[in-house]
């Protein structure tokens, strides 16, 4: 057989070295991680849909008087801010973290103790935007804090401090993990499989890492110039002092029409592995999905000034962005034609998951033609700024993206906790949602052809807006009671323990489904070798329905009746504690508090290059053997 | 087939697979979006109550967006429609039914649908792309010409200062203009961004402090066009209206010859005494022409019982409502800059009197 393990000098386990509670905060599996990313995700969401139902509260009826104009803007700003960075972004990291890995045959991410430091990066930017609520009042300039707004002069507060640190923690968090994938996608796949017979989810996991690499950095270098405008007295954007305005929104837009990709993207691959499994077909023009990725990854940078046709840039350069902006729409409609030919000729069987992929497309489909309106320069005088903008905008973050992730996560919920989804509770929560969603956003796009504006506290009866936002609040509240229901079925799943097999749906055709749900410590006792376009399928097909392992030799992780498997942590947990404390020192700020905090990242860094990080051999479980 | 472990049978079996009342859901959700629908035509058509409606252009600059605007919306409603029946048909020609084994075709693309697919698409987005661009060049084209009337919009937290500098004319949130001639607005803004836009009479611009962006609008008839702010630019963003009062020609001149010889003197004891509040007051924010009254920091109050509204824009004016605006600014406007004197009843009546007088 192979290397024997005591040649090697490391600790044989029969267990795994990061169970128990303070495995959690140790551990640098990329299962744990996407589980918390997942769970933290949720909580987030709950915390900004708390957010919206009281922005829907105070918008019910004209003048009313729930919560105060300051307040409005304080819960309009953390529902944007919390929902983009610290809802979706982990949701969608953690369902990559649990999922990529294992399609693509890998046993962790390439670098798994920076994964765990992404993990607290994300969570502590989270808690500081959101502690800024105790701080003397949360940020109130607006998610896209224009300057000069958010400027020391107008928003001289701590929440404005807090979205600049916890913001530019979350953007680290994105960066890294995206680092991660990305060489994980590129080095680390199981033997046998090439580029072109990944499945669909790690080609888009791959561009959207690409694409959060690339975006983040213009957003992080002016949240960096905004923080010293603020601490510092310096005047990038201050017009006194010779800086600009737009610069902030040129290097904010730069990044965030970017950042729609890179939050529509795993939805779509979402999408597109549910459609394919429950339909029994492979995705439909494989060839094609990879050039819109690719398209979409291009165009997406040429599109940015579309959320700036009013600040009198002239008709040339808006014209150039409004080709750039409906040139982006052809990638994105090719998944129409992708989703149509996969399912055309195939067996579509109504799962939960299907049920949301089905609202997904058509949810996107209006989703991205309003958008297609908003993206002339002409039309948008009008619209910027406008509840139309929300409308169409609200049908791709939660008809396109939330949507989506659910399918995903209803989808792989069974090979991520072991435990089958009661669909007789799951549906009825999915269509009370998807009603509730529609009647929140479809008045939206009404009230817009009606002229009402966004980000208002208030409106006058005369103004004649008040139906249809009565309306719009009802169906907000449905949507509460909708996420309840999902959120009751998943707790279900796990109270009431209906083991999932391996195969949990009976329709997998990637390698996840070929391993025991929940996946053990090292995903694969023995590397599968990949024989076709679709690994498992191709093995039901044509072999005996099980993967075939490849020979010890290759096999690099395993030594004997064990499998290689990365030592534990806390570093990762020091580093992410010292950005925690240096963060508050800049909320606040303190001086002291931000060396110490720095100090204790020097630390952990330190400790992380010296521990001894060689990991450990896991003993293979007889059955999986 | 070679299917010797998998066996979809298996997958069948399992109970939960199946949509049960599939019907009923069906039915109960059509209900619902027909009643949606069925709602929405009576609010469209009565567009005179919604005083902002982009459905109902008053203006040349208007019409040339709402054109753009209608052509695209029922372009890509067209294109939702079609689709989604495409769509529906395909969900519910291929869904699995009980009964139906084996394997469907395993297809995994198609060089000449796909080919097919991007070409239509990219056909659509060039005809999508191109025609919006006339409507650009309407907006994008100020009127030349001495005919036009030249106007500065300048945001202010939050309200809108106006100014006719060819008139030498200043006044606040309220914006005369001619009929059937072109106003060339050049707008900018002296603390954060703000955005001004009237919608039946055209699109917006944002007002950026540091820079000035120019566009034009131009009203058909005489009348009120409501407007606000469009730009978070905090507390109060709601709160900061804006309206265009369109004249004729020769009322707008009339307008003109009034307002450049205000009437400011106060002709009762009461107004006499209010005068005297202002002086102590008011005066040091707020400029009302043919007085000592400079100040630059709240609005021009001159002709101030001309407005027809106060508090940008949010109350009508009528005596009352200037009381209980005098009476506690932030309550109608919260983080006003206009602080709370605690003026007494009697300062307050003085005030009222000579600020309605104001003609």
């Amino acid at each position: 057989m192979a290397v024997a393990a005591e040649k090697l000098d490391l600790p044989v386990r029969q267990t795994r070295a990061d169970s128990g509670l303070l495995g959690l905060i140790s551990t640098v599996d990329h299962k744990k991680i996407g589980l918390l990313y997942l769970f933290t995700g949720i909580l987030f969401l709950v915390v900004g849909g708390i957010e919206a139902l009281l922005i829907r509260l105070q918008l019910a009826r004209p003048l009313n008087t729930v919560i105060t104009g300051e307040t409005y803007n304080q819960v309009l700003t953390q529902h944007g801010t919390v929902m983009i960075f610290f809802a979706a972004t982990p949701i969608i990291w953690g369902l990559f973290n649990y999922v990529m890995p294992i399609m693509i045959g890998a046993r962790d991410v390439a670098f798994p103790r920076l994964n765990m430091m992404s993990y607290w990066c994300l969570l502590w930017g989270g808690v500081i935007v959101n502690a800024a609520w105790f701080l003397g009042g949360a940020v109130d300039a607006g998610w896209f804090a224009y300057v000069p707004l958010s400027s020391a002069q107008f928003s001289p507060g701590e929440g404005m401090n807090a979205y600049l640190v916890g913001v530019q923690l979350g953007m680290l968090s994105t960066m890294l993990t995206s680092i991660n994938f990305v060489v994980t996608i590129l080095k680390m796949r199981a033997p046998g499989m090439g580029l072109m017979n990944m499945p669909p989810l790690a080609w888009f996991t791959l561009m959207t890492s690409i694409l959060a690499i690339t975006a983040g950095i213009p957003f992080m270098v002016a949240m960096l110039f905004l923080m010293m405008d603020r601490w510092f007295g310096t005047s990038f954007f201050a017009p006194g002092g010779g800086g600009d305005v737009l610069l902030w929104q040129h290097l904010f837009w730069i990044f965030g029409h970017p950042e729609v990709y890179i939050l529509l993207l795993p939805a779509l691959a979402c999408v597109s592995e549910v459609l394919s499994a429950f339909a029994g077909k492979p995705l439909f023009g494989y060839k094609s999905m990879v050039a819109a990725i690719s398209t979409i990854g291009i165009l997406s940078w040429i599109v940015w000034m579309h959320h700036m046709y009013t600040v009198g840039a002239g008709s040339p350069t808006n014209t150039a962005f409004v080709i750039g902006t409906k040139a982006v729409s052809v990638p994105a409609a090719i998944f129409v034609f992708i989703w149509l030919g996969t399912l055309w000729g195939g067996r579509l069987r109504y799962t939960l998951p299907v049920h949301y992929a089905v609202a997904m497309m058509f949810e996107f489909y209006i989703g991205g033609l309003t958008g297609l309106v908003n993206a002339s320069s002409s039309v948008d005088r009008q619209f910027q700024d406008n509840m139309w903008i929300v409308g169409h905008f609200h049908f791709v973050a939660i008809g396109g993206i939330v949507f989506g992730l659910l399918a995903g996560l209803t989808y792989w919920w069974p090979k991520m906790t072991g435990f089958m989804l009661n669909e007789a509770i799951g549906k009825p929560g999915f269509w009370v949602l998807f009603l509730g969603f529609n009647l929140t956003f479809a008045p939206q796009l009404v009230e817009g052809l009606l002229g009402m504006p966004r980000r208002v506290y208030t409106y006058l009866p005369e103004q004649g807006w008040a139906g249809l936002n009565a309306v719009s609040s009802i169906g907000a509240f449905m949507q509460a009671v909708g996420i309840v229901i999902l959120v009751i079925a998943l707790l279900e799943s796990v109270l009431s323990r209906r083991r999932a097999t391996a195969d949990a749906w009976g329709v997998g055709r990637s390698l996840e489904w070929s391993i025991p749900s929940p996946a053990p410590a090292y995903n694969f006792a023995r590397l599968p070798l990949v024989r076709g376009h679709e690994a498992l399928w191709h093995e039901k097909m044509h072999g005996d329905g099980k993967m075939q392992p490849v020979p010890d030799e290759e096999d690099h992780g395993r030594h004997g009746n064990a499998v290689h498997m990365p030592s534990p942590s806390f570093m990762p947990a020091v580093v992410g504690l010292g950005l925690l404390v240096a963060g508050f020192g800049g909320v606040l700020p303190n001086v002291t508090l931000a060396i110490a905090g720095g100090v204790v990242v020097a630390l952990g860094i330190l400790g992380w290059a010296l521990e001894d990080a060689r990991g450990y051999y896991l003993v293979v479980k007889e059955e999986e053997a | 087939m070679a299917l010797t472990k998998w066996d979809p049978e298996r997958s069948r079996k399992r109970r939960w697979f199946y949509v049960r009342g599939a019907r009923t859901r069906r039915l109960l959700a059509g209900g619902a979006a027909l009643a949606a629908l069925a709602a929405s035509p009576p609010v469209l058509a009565q567009e005179v109550r919604y005083p902002q409606t982009l459905l109902k252009p008053a203006g040349d600059q208007a019409r040339a967006l709402y054109e753009a605007m209608a052509w695209d919306i029922e372009f890509i409603t067209f294109v939702f429609f079609i689709v989604s029946l495409i769509t529906a048909f395909i969900l519910i020609r291929f869904k699995h039914r009980d009964g139906e084994d084996g394997l469907p075709p395993q297809a995994t693309g198609n060089l000449r649908w796909e080919l097919g697919a991007w070409l239509v698409l990219i056909v659509g987005l060039i005809v999508m792309a191109l025609h919006p661009l006339k409507a650009e060049t309407v907006f994008a084209s100020m009127p030349k010409g001495d005919d036009a009337i030249d106007v500065q919009v300048i945001g202010h937290q939050w309200w809108w200062e106006i100014r006719y500098p060819k008139l030498g004319i200043v006044t606040a949130n309220e914006l005369h203009i001619p009929t059937g001639t072109p106003v060339r607005i050049a707008t900018t803004s002296v603390d954060v961004i703000h955005s001004f836009e009237i919608p039946r009479l055209g699109g917006k611009n944002d007002s950026l402090p540091g820079r000035w962006t120019k566009f034009w609008i131009e009203a058909d008839e005489p009348g009120i066009y409501q407007g606000q702010c469009f730009e978070l630019c905090g507390a109060s963003h709601a709160r900061m209206l804006a309206r265009v009062i369109a004249h004729t020609p020769a009322d707008f001149e009339a307008w003109v010859r009034a307002r450049q010889n205000p009437q400011s003197q106060p002709e009762s004891d009461l107004a006499r005494a209010g005068e005297q509040t202002f002086k102590a007051t008011c005066a040091l924010c707020h400029t009302i022409d043919g007085t000592a009254a400079k100040g630059t920091i709240g609005p021009n109050l001159t002709a101030f019982g001309t407005r027809t509204s106060i508090g940008g824009g949010v109350l009508a004016n009528t005596p009352e409502n200037l009381a209980k605006w005098l009476a506690d600014p932030a309550a109608i406007k919260p983080g006003s800059k206009m602080p709370n004197y605690n003026l007494s009843k009697e300062q307050i009546d003085g005030l009222v009197a000579y600020l309605m007088g104001l003609k």
